[in-house]
């Protein structure tokens, strides 16, 4: 929009349009500003309302204790090794069955879509589905943590959102002139998606990446649903004991003076904790947004 | 569709099966996904029978006997069963009034503002917030909301008002779960709107400059007429999942105080399926979820084409 177009009703209301933004704009930053700087802060400076814009009491005691909490160590592990494989295996998977169902000329390529799309609106449910997954001895493994399947719809909706998406990219960005040439030479099938497709893709490659890896590491209900053993809990399920599972101790009644320091040590620990679990995610995003935003926005527009 | 004109014909006349021989790497690309899916989630369609069954673990769902409806009517007939259709409905209701047409107020605001740094920041810390977990948004809601150490109430505090314990009142379960969906969505869900109201013509908004249209006549007259077909196909979207609410954040945000409000049908299925391992009953109640979903979207879809506005299908 030219801003020679604005008239003085028109800059009045960017006026107004600037500081509704700015006001958005600060709350939803604040809270994320808040966790990082009471993470950093006296926890009883935090806990009893001292602490608002600032850090104060500079100390690190609470990420200490976070680096020498084990299970919360082991369940980081668990999740790095699932989101990793999980990804690569994710990866593979979506970016060769998009490119399959790209090309205009497989034949049945209509019915395979239709295939999988249907999937996105119906499934089998909770229940089936989990038996299924204990009966092919699934249940309580590494390899279910990284199968994109089972479980909630959603999980394989996903992928079949994102083959939307990559198809959509192929279809735009691989020029049909280069496949014919190709072909002319005797270029395989199989050839031509690695040596021309993927160097060309690299934009969908990260996207997907991203998306993948998030909805691994922030995933909650796989692990809740078909793990057992502690030791294999990724972070989110350890994360949920610590943070959300002692909501109670509320309802105690406070007197002891050792009882209510512990407390609030307790409860500062958890700004870290949120920090530290959040930090991969946040570090990846910026890097990506550009990319991620228009992968979505070509999965949106022809969806 | 950049093939040469001498190419349809070609293909018209080559076999079927040459073709699709020829295709082999295709389908070869294709194979794993497809099983995958075949075998994770059409497998478990079949498995939906056991909704109908008595079932026995030592005799397999096949195995397992028939009883008809009985699992469906026990659950229509328990004291719960108005209970989570109303927590379920209630909270996607709220969800939906209060969180769908925010971001699409949020992109309007976006797409006029002036000042493309401005509004790059502005997308940038608004779409942040989507990518922390559910766990965490849950444990800061516990943390900024706790009784007696957390920000909200020491602002309460503040202001001379009554400490509240926010997180163990039933009153308040729906508006956290709503406003913190808010917080951390709106931004990420103005994406698509953006996109569509990128792909206006812009000589539209040329014309109406020349003809004197004001800033506020052009959102009203040429933006939000653009992407009505979008907000119509998210709109349908979004009604189709009223009865599927996420089981994540429920789950986590309940606690014994607020479960009177808090059970919703997929908290409801994994306790009884999977904790009382009561498969059948479970399944029944899972299955009668998804059939409202499914009767929901196809209505919905309905709705709109008579609206005379394009559907999903």
């Amino acid at each position: 929009m030219a801003v020679t177009a604005l008239t003085r009703q028109d800059r009045i209301l960017n006026g107004i349009l600037y500081v509704v933004l700015s006001l958005i704009l600060a709350a939803v930053a604040y809270p994320l500003f808040f966790v990082l700087i009471a993470s950093v802060s006296d926890p009883v400076l935090v806990n009893t309302g001292k602490v608002w814009i600032i850090p104060r009491g500079l100390t690190l005691d609470g990420y200490a204790r976070i680096v020498q909490h084990d299970d919360l160590l082991r369940g980081y592990r668990n999740s790095l090794a699932y989101a990793s494989v999980g990804t690569l295996l994710n990866l593979g998977l979506t970016l060769t069955a998009a490119y399959a169902l790209s090309r205009r000329d497989l034949p049945g390529r209509n019915g395979i879509m239709l295939y999988l799309t249907f999937t996105m609106f119906f499934s089998g449910g909770l229940i089936p589905t989990f038996l299924l997954i204990r009966d092919v001895g699934l249940y309580n493994t590494f390899w279910i943590m990284i199968l994109p399947a089972g479980g909630s719809a959603l999980h394989l909706a996903v992928s079949v959102f994102n083959i939307i998406i990559a198809r959509t990219f192929f279809m735009n960005t691989i020029p049909q002139e280069l496949l014919d040439a190709a072909v002319m030479d005797g270029c395989s099938d199989l050839r031509f998606f690695r040596s021309v497709v993927l160097p060309l893709s690299g934009a969908i490659v990260a996207v997907l990446m991203v998306f993948y890896a998030v909805g691994h590491w922030n995933g909650f209900f796989h692990g809740l649903i078909y793990l057992r053993e502690r030791e294999r809990f990724p972070l989110q399920l350890i994360l949920r004991d610590i943070l959300i599972q002692n909501t109670f101790t509320e309802e105690l009644e406070i007197d002891d003076e050792n009882a209510l320091a512990a407390m609030m040590l307790a409860e500062s620990i958890k700004y870290g904790m949120i920090i530290v679990a959040s930090v991969p995610v946040l570090i990846l995003y910026p890097f990506v947004q550009k990319h991620y935003v228009r992968g979505v926005m070509i999965g949106a527009i022809k969806g | 569709m950049q093939r040469t004109a001498v190419e349809p014909l070609e293909v018209r006349s080559t076999p079927l099966v040459v073709r699709m021989v020829r295709s082999y790497q295709l389908y070869l690309l294709l194979l794993p996904t497809v099983a995958l899916v075949f075998i994770f989630q059409y497998v478990p369609m079949y498995g939906v029978t056991i909704a109908f069954k008595n079932f026995k673990p030592h005799l397999g769902i096949i195995g397992s006997d028939w009883i008809g409806l009985r699992h469906f009517i026990r659950f229509f007939e328990s004291p719960s069963f108005w209970r989570l259709i109303r927590n379920t409905t209630f909270l996607s209701g709220y969800e939906l009034l209060v969180g769908f047409p925010i971001p699409i107020v949020l992109a309007l605001m976006m797409n006029m503002v002036t000042g493309a740094r401005f509004k790059r920041t502005v997308q940038m810390v608004t779409y942040a917030p989507h990518f922390i977990s559910t766990v965490v948004i849950v444990g800061m809601l516990g943390v900024f909301l706790s009784k007696n150490f957390g920000l909200t109430n020491h602002f309460l505090d503040a202001l001379g008002g009554e400490r509240v314990f926010f997180l163990g009142k039933e009153q308040w379960f729906r508006s956290l779960y709503v406003f913190s969906g808010v917080w951390q969505n709106a931004g990420w869900g103005t994406i698509i709107y953006l996109a569509a109201l990128s792909a206006i013509d812009p000589e539209l908004h040329e014309a109406a400059i020349v003809d004197g249209a004001t800033l506020w006549q052009r959102v009203w007259n040429i933006d939000i007429p653009g992407i009505l077909p979008t907000i119509v196909i998210l709109l349908i979207l979004n009604v189709g999942q009223i009865m599927g609410v996420g089981f994540e954040k429920a789950f986590l945000m309940q606690n014994a105080l607020n479960l009177q409000v808090s059970e919703i049908i997929s908290t409801f299925v994994y306790k009884v399926g999977l904790l009382d391992a009561r498969f059948s009953f479970s399944a029944a109640v899972g299955l009668f979820n998804a059939v409202i979903n499914f009767v929901l979207l196809v209505s919905v879809n309905r709705f709109a084409k008579v609206l005379g506005q394009s559907g999903l299908w």
